[in-house]
């Protein structure tokens, strides 16, 4: 493991070709084969026919007669379209309230510094710390007294929970690396504490808006514990929830249509992700490395 | 009169954190103090319960499937997380070297992260099916093997393919989080280490690992906290079963709690998962924490 610490790119010359396959091209190989199999396995059995599903014979590792049987029963024989449509207004609305209560919170820790607003920076910290499985059973109480059982409202009041520690924290670290000058001469030329946040501060912020919105939109999109306690019909139950709640009747799988299930659910997140690369890791170390 | 009131930081403070702060104070921190009042009732779903004291907790002691899911969860996390941490530092290793395409492979290695757990899961499910999964099937044809392997029916076995499965989406994580940490560290410092006669071992272990400790500890409490805290891999692979034998802390007060409408003993058992992640927090910040010459300072 250490030895590839030599090769940082001013000594790369000094280490032969063969050695460098070797400590280098084939344990990475190895390990995107294994972090890619999964989703590779999960497309080829989507569109593999039953008899070559349940067949022990023959190459499993292709499909020989493509087929869109399972995509067509998900797509008209089950409410996958409407988890999906559950899961885009939930993550959707959910991300978009954080964003905006995270960006007043970040705003007043950071720059108004009110009396108290180091502990208040804390405490959001902890309430990051905070897992939803220690969260859901009395947040089942509460939503069920709150009369949101089995609503959507349930999910886009409770997601905020554990999305906006995450980006008040986050737009923090942003806020902090904005120079004081800018506001104070804009101070000066009488600009309101609104019209520093709205014409200075975000437009200066959008990189970390982009990083806390894709970062609490996957999140969102990712969420299980709550939906599966929270929401009881298909109607208006999330993807990841209705495909593992409803599409696994008895003891006979459809593994063709759970894999094309799992594969279109994942896409949306995939997409995004694909477009957004170098803010989601931002996002991901920034948070870790404050 | 009305815009100095507005410029006042403390109101406009006040104001800004508002929206912010009652979404968490009623959705997290009521919550919270709620599921410790409700670990000492006998709540039930659709009816208010009484204070019991701690017959939960002493219910749940005695409990041997309790006690199981505390070592289950203990196992869980401590085995998952220190493959974690080896391969993920491996591979941080991996991709800090000079690579072509390494901004793609960076990329397409956190794929594992992004997807919905839950949806993952299903493949790992097929993967490890009893009668048609593809690792028997690729073993059984290199004659490794002669019956498929029940990979989630026997208890050890089932431990085992959960934590990998968990590794599995966990690795990619720290390994990116890692690599931002390994980035920081100037080559110049190598290079003088290796001018000095350092070997390739000596320079990981006396300039990579103490420069990248703070990083270590933030990353890895937050995949100990993640993993304590898991729900979704174990409710999608075995429910828990078999025997018991995979229940987690979490997935045992879903099932008391939710399934069998027992909510004061689901929320008890949620309740004693909080001292463990309070010492994983405080053993990570005590131990690991910065130290002055990490950040250019001397020695104390």
């Amino acid at each position: 493991m250490a030895k590839k610490q030599t090769d940082r790119d001013g000594m790369v010359y000094l280490v032969s070709l063969p050695r460098r396959a070797v400590t280098l091209y084939v344990p990475l190989g190895v390990f995107l084969f294994v972090l890619l199999f999964p989703f590779y396995w999960m497309a080829i059995t989507s569109f593999k026919p039953d008899s070559e599903l349940l067949s022990h014979t023959g190459n499993p590792f292709w499909v020989i007669q493509p087929t869109f049987a399972h995509f067509k029963k998900l797509l008209f024989g089950t409410p996958y379209p409407d988890w999906m449509l559950n899961t885009v207004i939930a993550s959707v609305v959910a991300t978009f309230v954080s964003l905006v209560a995270s960006v007043f919170a970040a705003y007043a820790i950071e720059r108004l510094r009110f009396q108290g607003a180091k502990q208040v920076g804390l405490a959001v910290f902890l309430a990051y710390l905070v897992p939803p499985s220690i969260l859901f059973i009395p947040l089942a109480a509460i939503v069920f007294k709150l009369g949101l059982f089995d609503t959507r409202w349930a999910l886009i009041l409770t997601y905020p929970t554990f999305l906006i520690p995450f980006c008040t924290w986050l737009l923090m670290g942003y806020f902090r690396s904005i120079p004081y000058e800018l506001e104070e001469c804009a101070l000066i030329d009488g600009a309101t504490r609104w019209q520093i946040l709205v014409k200075i501060i975000l437009p200066l912020a959008v990189p970390g808006l982009i990083s806390a919105g894709i970062f609490a939109f996957t999140l969102s999109w990712n969420e299980f514990i709550y939906a599966l306690t929270f929401v009881s019909s298909s109607e208006v139950k999330t993807v990841p929830v209705g495909v593992i709640t409803e599409l696994v009747e008895g003891d006979v799988y459809h593994w063709g249509a759970l894999m094309a299930g799992a594969l279109l659910g994942s896409l949306p997140v995939a997409i995004l992700y694909s477009f957004f690369v170098e803010h989601y890791v931002s996002g991901m170390t920034g948070a870790v490395k404050e | 009169m009305f815009s100095r009131f507005f410029n006042n930081r403390n109101t406009l403070g006040l104001m800004f954190m508002l929206p912010a702060a009652a979404l968490l104070l009623l959705f997290l921190t009521y919550p919270l103090g709620l599921g410790t009042w409700l670990g000492f009732t006998d709540a039930k779903i659709g009816r208010a319960g009484v204070w019991v004291g701690l017959d939960n907790f002493i219910y749940l002691i005695g409990d041997s499937v309790a006690q199981l899911s505390l070592f289950n969860t203990l196992f869980y996390t401590i085995v998952a997380s220190i493959l974690k941490f080896a391969l993920g530092l491996w591979l941080a290793l991996l991709l800090n070297e000079h690579l072509p395409f390494k901004s793609f492979f960076r990329a397409v290695i956190l794929l594992p992260f992004i997807v919905p757990t839950a949806l993952s899961a299903i493949a790992f499910w097929w993967i490890y099916d009893s009668q048609f999964s593809i690792i028997s099937w690729t073993l059984k044809e290199m004659g490794l093997i002669d019956r498929y392997i029940d990979f989630l029916g026997e208890p050890w076995l089932a431990r085992l393919s959960t934590v990998a499965a968990n590794v599995w989406r966990g690795v990619p994580f720290v390994a990116i989080c890692l690599l931002a940490g390994l980035q920081t560290i100037s080559p110049t410092l190598y290079e003088a280490a290796a001018l000095d006669g350092a070997t390739p071992m000596q320079r990981f272990r006396y300039v990579t690992l103490p420069l990248l400790t703070p990083i270590i500890a933030v990353v890895m409490t937050f995949s100990v906290l993640f993993t304590f805290t898991d729900f979704q891999l174990i409710y999608v692979l075995t429910r828990g079963g078999p025997l018991n034998a995979t229940h987690l802390m979490a997935t045992l007060s879903f099932q008391r709690a939710i399934s069998g409408g027992s909510l004061g003993e689901g929320a008890a058992l949620a309740t004693l998962m909080i001292p463990f992640l309070l010492a994983a927090i405080l053993f990570s910040y005590f131990g690991l924490q910065r130290r002055a010459w990490q950040q250019g300072g001397s020695d104390k």
